[in-house]
């Protein structure tokens, strides 16, 4: 078993006690809701009469149902108005705090959560949404979970919980221009596989996300759900304290200095034991693109789809599934497949700088005449500050549309959807089968400014080739 | 109905698919309601039904298969999204246990939270259960909790097999203490106690 490493830290830390079934009770620190996956909790408690046991460490916001092009009140969509009213009626009822539409700060509870401050090193964190691992970019054991288990939070603010084994997942070296975060976790799964890390906690380390700014690093920490790992964490460091410092719920200037030492005190020792260990090197990864119908089945731009002649049985038999839905050759390249649809957002890639590297990218160019291009800010604060920055006017002249904050594409449980069988270029995190609305639509998971550029083109592209007309 | 799954007896349908995700098995746009009431209803949607409503050929649409209660399903099944509406549409449509290869932890953690038992068998085994029950719709399958065997009975014949579950899982399957709220709850004074003394933060580092 692990030992020394945030993960057991932090564990220990929060630990209530052993329970008669053998599993741990531990405390949660922050908990994140949202109007999908709270309602029926709320429910449960109040056929019982029940209380919010602390409603002070619950936070809420709104992001799945919300519509990105009319935002006015109610929705027309009378469902999507139900969830988003019943959502306001239960944050009011038990006193927690909701950043709604006219908070200024409603968007992808993902985002919200950090861009606020209440996301920090050394914390449990849990919401209803197995993207919940971004949050582990600050160094927290941040994880999805069900909605009995969000009931449990709300009248205990704990969990019974079983430890995982830690695996070190190791990138050494420099990335080459035009590959990013996004790139990275992508080729990790790759290589790994989408059930590498069932029954792990990721702790992500190496020169790799030591350089990398927050925002690529909750990039990273985001899809680690998608290789099998419901926990994927980075140790904080200066590069974290400078980001949360200034935040609205960040600790205060007198109290920095105990919270930075206990926020140091759990980072992972440097003889730490993990159970399992993964190198990587940099100079290997180039601009990545998901092919099929899971987030591990994915190949460098340049490389050809690969042949199920020669995998396992169950990859087999998947990639031919996929090719099936897909409408793909194996053998052929991946770079040159047409698009109908090109999406730049959600909780991995719907921050302000995955819309800076986009705008680079659009600036000065066209969207492709049979391309549909989204651009859907991953929270207001997001949006407003790209707005200020002019990011807008260029996604606009470009022919992009620009939206308002909110899941949209990336699971389509609003009012942006793939129309049949549309091939999507989508800065999302899942490529499964009907997850952008359409049963018989088709998912190219990428970077955002490789969404971009296949924007621009039409087909899927390097955008290292656009990269260097631009340099 | 008791809250102990000792014994499970009954008749599987068979959903074959490696990784076959939680948005296939209810896909988002079904999950725009307060409640899980009509989550049975959306079970495996766009697997089962063509856009215009008519039905695609497959296992819950097989009169064979109707009343069946277990399902065998392959590996890494669950996964994705941490949607409980998941196992509350196999729940609600009659299903109250799997067996499979291997399951998504998220999944499988809700569907304890449910009391639906998700039991591990290897891949021969998988292979061979699934095959009976694609010839005989009719067998017969019993899951005993405490031993961790599946008995599998057709055409006169008998088999059985081994399965994986977590030992507290077992636990709480044998005593029907699944649903963990009322022994979180009893702890809330510890719970308080532990924040204040190993948890800075709770109080922003005042």
């Amino acid at each position: 078993m692990s030992k020394g490493t945030l993960y057991n830290k932090v564990w220990d830390r929060h630990k209530v006690t052993t329970l008669p079934s053998g599993l741990d009770q531990l405390i949660i620190g922050l908990h994140m809701i949202h109007e999908v996956t709270s309602p029926q909790a709320f429910a449960m408690l109040k056929e019982k009469g029940s209380k919010v046991a602390f409603p002070e460490r619950t936070v809420a916001t709104m992001d799945h149902i919300v519509p990105t092009d009319n935002q006015f009140r109610p929705f027309f969509d009378t469902q999507a108005e139900l969830m988003a009213k019943t959502l306001e009626e239960n944050t009011k009822e038990y006193g927690i705090t909701f950043l709604g539409l006219e908070s200024g700060k409603q968007g992808v509870v993902h985002i919200v959560g950090p861009e606020n401050g209440y996301t920090q090193p050394g914390m449990t964190i849990a919401c209803g949404d197995s993207h919940t691992s971004t949050h582990g970019a600050f160094g927290a054991l941040a994880f999805g979970i069900g909605t009995t288990e969000v009931r449990n939070i709300l009248e205990t603010q704990t969990l019974a919980l079983s430890l995982l084994k830690v695996k070190k997942i190791c990138v050494n070296g420099t990335l080459r221009p035009g590959v990013t975060a996004k790139d990275v976790i992508l080729a990790i799964i790759a290589k790994l596989g989408v059930k590498g890390g069932i029954g792990f906690a990721y702790e992500y380390t190496g020169d790799v996300f030591e350089n990398m700014t927050m925002e690529e690093r909750m990039t990273v920490c985001n899809m680690s759900i998608e290789g099998g790992a419901r926990i994927g964490y980075i140790n904080p460091d200066q590069t974290t304290y400078d980001y949360i410092k200034g935040r609205d719920k960040a600790p205060s200037a007198e109290n920095w200095d105990k919270a930075v030492a206990y926020w140091e005190s759990i980072r992972s020792d440097a003889d730490a034991v993990y159970d399992d260990e993964f190198h990587l090197d940099a100079a290997d990864i180039e601009p990545m693109v998901t092919w099929g119908i899971n987030p591990g089945q994915g190949i460098g731009i340049t490389e050809n789809l690969p042949n199920p002649a020669g995998m396992s049985d169950a990859d087999r038999e998947t990639a031919e599934e996929a090719y099936v839905h897909m409408q793909l050759q194996p053998g052929t390249p991946i770079k040159g497949t047409k698009i109908d649809v090109a999406f730049i957002g959600s909780c991995t890639n719907g921050r302000i700088s995955d819309l800076r590297e986009a705008a680079k990218i659009f600036e000065g160019r066209k969207v492709a005449s049979h391309v549909q291009a989204l651009v859907v800010p991953g929270s207001q604060q997001v949006k407003a500050q790209a707005e200020q920055e002019g990011l807008d006017k260029i996604f606009i002249a470009a022919g992009a549309e620009w939206r308002g904050a909110g899941c949209s594409m990336c699971l389509a449980m609003n009012t942006d959807k793939l129309k049949g069988d549309q091939i999507s270029a989508s800065s999302s995190n899942r490529n499964f089968i009907g997850r952008q609305g359409s049963a018989t639509g088709r998912t190219l998971l990428m970077s955002p400014a490789m969404v971009a550029a296949a924007a621009i083109n039409g087909v899927v592209s390097d955008v290292r080739e656009l990269q260097e007309v631009t340099a | 109905m008791s809250l102990e799954r000792k014994v499970i007896s009954g008749r599987a349908v068979p959903i074959r698919g490696n990784e076959v995700d939680t948005d296939r098995i209810i896909p988002a746009r079904f999950l725009k309601e307060i409640t899980f009431e009509r989550m049975g209803d959306f079970l495996f949607q766009d697997a089962r039904f063509n856009e215009d409503g008519s039905e695609k050929k497959h296992p819950l649409n097989d009169a064979h298969y109707k009343g069946a209660n277990i399902m065998v399903v392959e590996n890494n099944f669950g996964c994705g999204s941490s949607r409980e509406h998941a196992p509350q549409s196999i729940l609600r449509y009659g299903i109250v246990a799997l067996i499979g290869e291997s399951f998504a932890e998220i999944f499988a953690g809700n569907c304890k939270a449910l009391g639906v038992p998700t039991l591990s068998a290897n891949k021969s085994d998988i292979q061979m259960l699934l095959a009976t029950v694609e010839a005989d719709p009719s067998a017969t399958l019993t899951l005993d909790v405490d031993s961790r065997t599946v008995r599998i009975q057709s055409n006169g014949k008998e088999d059985v097999i081994q399965v994986t579950l977590p030992d507290a899982r077992r636990q709480s399957f044998l005593d029907g203490s699944w649903d963990e709220l009322g022994t979180l709850k009893g702890n809330l004074d510890k719970i308080k106690e532990t924040a204040a003394s190993n948890l800075p933060y709770f109080t922003n580092f005042t």
